[in-house]
């Protein structure tokens, strides 16, 4: 089928277990030089444990792979980098408080000294369309920026194989189409791409072949210009997908409204909100955009209440909250659920029936005369483990130990469980697989519907489309005119985003 | 040239060599916390330190074997160190908190036959007519060789850090543990090296006090050095220059309280003798006033212990 020649790297019968998890088992495919090739699959599908075992990270128990039809067992991340192998992570592997070129240093086998370094990261950036000032603190790129960094690490070993894990999920449209026109750019070069993402779409624009995982094992290939995105979800999640179904419910009275909001950012390196405004109605969904940092995690703290201003700035139902915390404002009928899953929105060591007591005590009920009524509450967390779909061994289990789109459904679970008159979410679906994100898409308009005013704060143009009725910009802290949904195009939207952020942003600071 | 009974130039002079041990050890504590690890066991390796150096130098004669027998000891200490946080995962305070109060009996317990005897005298290392010199003659050749080396090892744990290969990868593991994996950096191999060498530096700083500074043994000699070289790291901001400024303010005002209480000053010994810690306080709120951990400079996994999982 595929010409023996122009294989570049092919997994044979690879099996590799963990303790009571199956991560892969008897995996075959192959990659041939210069191809986009997409592997697709669920969270916990396996595709994460085996391009580590393709970057030396961890060990095959058994199986093999052949590189230009040599064996290939690369012991350490080194052996891979000094075979052609590069990797850009899913969660980027970059060191916050070093600059770029540092940064690039780390990644390479011999870096040359950093004067030269840094002339090599300008002249790559350059080739490849991704400006990039050597001399910058990675902590204060943008998300997109950030992914350049590891991006030209990459390209200044010339690899003969790319592997990029979700590299899209920060960025904006703009963003996305100078990395795809990088990708093919390389591709036509001659490198092979291993290209793995959740986004359909994207794939079905970029990639010459798909090979897609189930329960670590490959369940099919498909040819993704020939397919469609359901027919790919559906050999993903191995059963039928809906898409979430939207009650028209009627538009009811104002439930939150918030007004000339300016606050300034507690967080280094963070982004002050500025005149803030906006309303939304019982039953009405608003959606916010924009590439991380531009105020999303400052608009969460500040509606939730972890930040305040004068009364009159927030209210709920009518009542002045502004001035309150975050256990009022619950109180007064309104939860939120923050991005970052671990140490934010979840006591890492504390087990879920904690985690649960910690957000639905005042709402729930969950103290009788000041103690903690743990049989309630153990209730309340088991209730939200079952009807969210939680996968855990128990509610008494660390919140630490669930995988990332589990937490994510029990963190989102247990603020939509508490009758909420009015939600706020950042980053609903973030890390979570397709069916799940789904689910818990599905639970929002399902509240929405009951009449809760719902603010979904998301990177995810496709997720805010598919369940907001009305959309607004968070750009440097500004929010802008909310519009209804209905018309918007993409590149309108991209054009709100602030185009190509971070296009500017470099050049300002080359000038 | 005296103002109250204090002169300048012997002031300084010898609060160079009053610095010695809090620089050395602060200076191994940073390079140790650099790697993300917080050893709070510092005072413990300075006594061990202390002891391993004056047994070697009694019984050999050579105060130059003494020094190398007190980096040893100090090492062997921050071994213990490393193999139970690293290797079992234990947590850092604790353990570090753990390993003073054990160096502190382990030294004492070594050094019961040792009270009362002279170790063999560090003299200075330059000719006496460069020390004559007025002024210039005691601050600047006045000196044993430790205190030259002591300046050496800061300029060169100040450019092994900023400007090679094997600093950059200490800082990155000490930034995040998880990115150096992923890179394919051996972490807890680093953090081993980091700690043993943080080890070291706080031996040969508790060699100086029983070889030098007092120079005899006693029970509990470093007297609370160990906790003034903590305070210092976190003073210096993690920059081996500033560590030198802070160890020489930490002893000059060290020296400066005794010259006081031997001039009679009428200011209560016990306030004199708190101004080192009230000092750090105000300095370190001064500093952490309004700005995030970025303007301290601190390690971001400072501190954390790493485990591979996947």
């Amino acid at each position: 089928m595929t010409d023996e020649r122009t294989v570049l790297l092919a997994v044979e019968g690879i099996t590799k277990t963990y303790p009571g998890v199956v991560a892969n088992s008897d995996v075959t495919f192959s990659i041939r030089r210069g191809e986009v090739h997409a592997l697709l699959g669920e969270n916990g599908a396996g595709k994460s444990t085996m391009v580590k075992m393709m970057y030396g990270l961890v060990k095959p128990d058994s199986g093999r792979m052949t590189w230009n039809g040599a064996a290939y067992t690369p012991g350490s991340p080194g052996e891979a980098r000094s075979t052609g192998v590069a990797m850009v992570f899913q969660h980027f592997s970059l060191f916050e408080a070093l600059n770029v070129a540092e940064n690039v240093a780390l990644g390479m086998e011999n870096p040359p000294p950093m004067k030269e370094l840094s002339a090599r990261i300008r002249a790559v950036s350059e080739e490849y369309g991704l400006p990039l000032d050597p001399s910058r603190m990675v902590g204060d790129l943008s998300a997109g920026e950030r992914q350049r960094v590891e991006i030209i690490r990459c390209l200044l070993q010339d690899p003969k194989l790319l592997i990029m894990d979700e590299p899209t999920s920060v960025l904006t449209p703009q963003e996305v189409e100078i990395l795809f026109k990088t990708l093919r750019q390389l591709s036509s070069e001659g490198t092979a791409i291993l290209y793995i993402s959740h986004k359909l779409e994207e794939i079905r624009s970029l990639c010459d072949a798909a090979t897609i995982l189930r329960r670590g094992k490959v369940v099919g290939t498909a040819d993704p210009r020939a397919s469609t995105a359901r027919e790919l979800a559906e050999m993903m999640v191995g059963a039928t997908l809906t898409p979430p179904a939207r009650r028209p419910g009627e538009k009811g009275k104002v439930m939150l409204g918030v007004s000339d909001l300016s606050v300034a950012s507690p967080i280094p390196f963070g982004t002050s909100l500025k005149n803030v405004a906006f309303t939304v109605a019982a039953g009405e969904v608003l959606g916010i955009a924009g590439v991380a940092g531009n105020g999303q995690d400052e608009l969460l703290l500040a509606l939730s209440g972890e930040l305040r201003a004068s009364p009159d700035r927030v209210r709920i139902d009518d009542a002045p909250v502004g001035d309150l915390g975050p256990i009022d404002r619950r109180r007064a009928g309104m939860v939120s659920a923050p991005e970052d899953r671990l140490g934010h929105a979840a006591a890492p060591d504390m087990s879920l029936i904690e985690n649960a007591f910690l957000t639905a005590q005042a709402r729930k009920g969950l103290t009788n005369k000041g103690f903690i009524d743990w049989p309630a509450t153990r209730a309340y967390a088991e209730a939200v483990i079952k009807d969210f779909d939680v996968r855990t061994p128990g509610a008494h289990v660390a919140a630490r130990a669930l995988s990332g789109g589990n937490l994510q459904k029990f963190v989102v679970g247990r603020e939509l469980m508490q009758a909420p008159k009015v939600i706020v979410i950042n980053q609903p679906t973030w890390g979570v697989d397709a069916a799940a994100a789904a689910s818990i898409r599905q639970a929002i308009l399902d509240r929405a519907a009951e009449g809760a005013a719902v603010v979904v704060i998301s990177q995810d143009l496709d997720e805010l489309l598919e369940i907001a009725d009305r959309f607004a910009v968070l750009n440097e802290g500004r929010l802008t005119q909310p519009r209804p949904v209905e018309g918007l195009t993409i590149d309108e939207i991209g054009l709100m985003m602030g185009g190509a952020h971070g296009m500017e942003v470099a050049h300002h600071a080359e000038a | 040239m005296d103002f109250g009974g204090i002169n300048p130039v012997i002031l300084i002079a010898s609060l160079m060599v009053a610095s010695v041990p809090i620089l050395l050890a602060a200076l191994g504590e940073l390079v140790t916390e650099k790697a993300g690890v917080l050893n709070l066991g510092v005072e413990g390796m300075m006594i061990m330190g202390a002891i391993c150096g004056f047994i070697t130098a009694v019984h050999s004669g050579s105060p130059v074997a003494g020094f190398v027998g007190g980096a040893l000891g100090g090492a062997a200490l921050s071994l213990v160190f490393a193999f139970v946080t690293q290797v079992l995962l234990a947590n850092q305070v604790a353990t570090g908190l753990a390993l003073t109060l054990f160096g502190l009996g382990l030294s004492s317990l070594m050094g019961q036959n040792y009270n009362g005897i002279k170790p063999p005298l560090t003299g200075a290392l330059l000719p006496a007519t460069l020390r004559e010199i007025p002024v210039v003659g005691p601050i600047v050749f006045g000196h044993d060789w430790m205190v030259y080396l002591s300046i050496l090892v800061v300029a060169a744990v100040w450019w092994v850090l900023k400007a090679t290969r094997l600093g950059l990868i200490l800082r990155a593991v000490g930034e995040s543990h998880e990115a150096a994996h992923a890179l394919g950096y051996r972490v807890r191999l680093i953090r081993l090296g980091a700690i043993a060498f943080g080890g070291a530096l706080a031996g040969l700083g508790g060699a100086y006090i029983s070889l030098v500074r007092v120079p005899q043994w006693v029970d509990g000699i470093t007297a609370g050095a160990g906790w003034i070289a903590l305070a210092i790291v976190v003073f210096a901001s993690w920059k081996p220059w500033r560590a030198l400024i802070g160890a020489y303010l930490f002893g000059g005002i060290t020296v400066l309280q005794l010259n006081l209480q031997a001039a009679g000053s009428r200011i209560p010994v016990e306030y004199l003798s708190m101004s080192p810690y009230l000092v750090t306080i105000l300095v370190l709120v001064i500093m952490s006033s309004g700005r995030g951990r970025a303007a301290l400079n601190a390690p971001a996994a400072l501190g954390q212990n790493f485990h591979a999982t996947r």
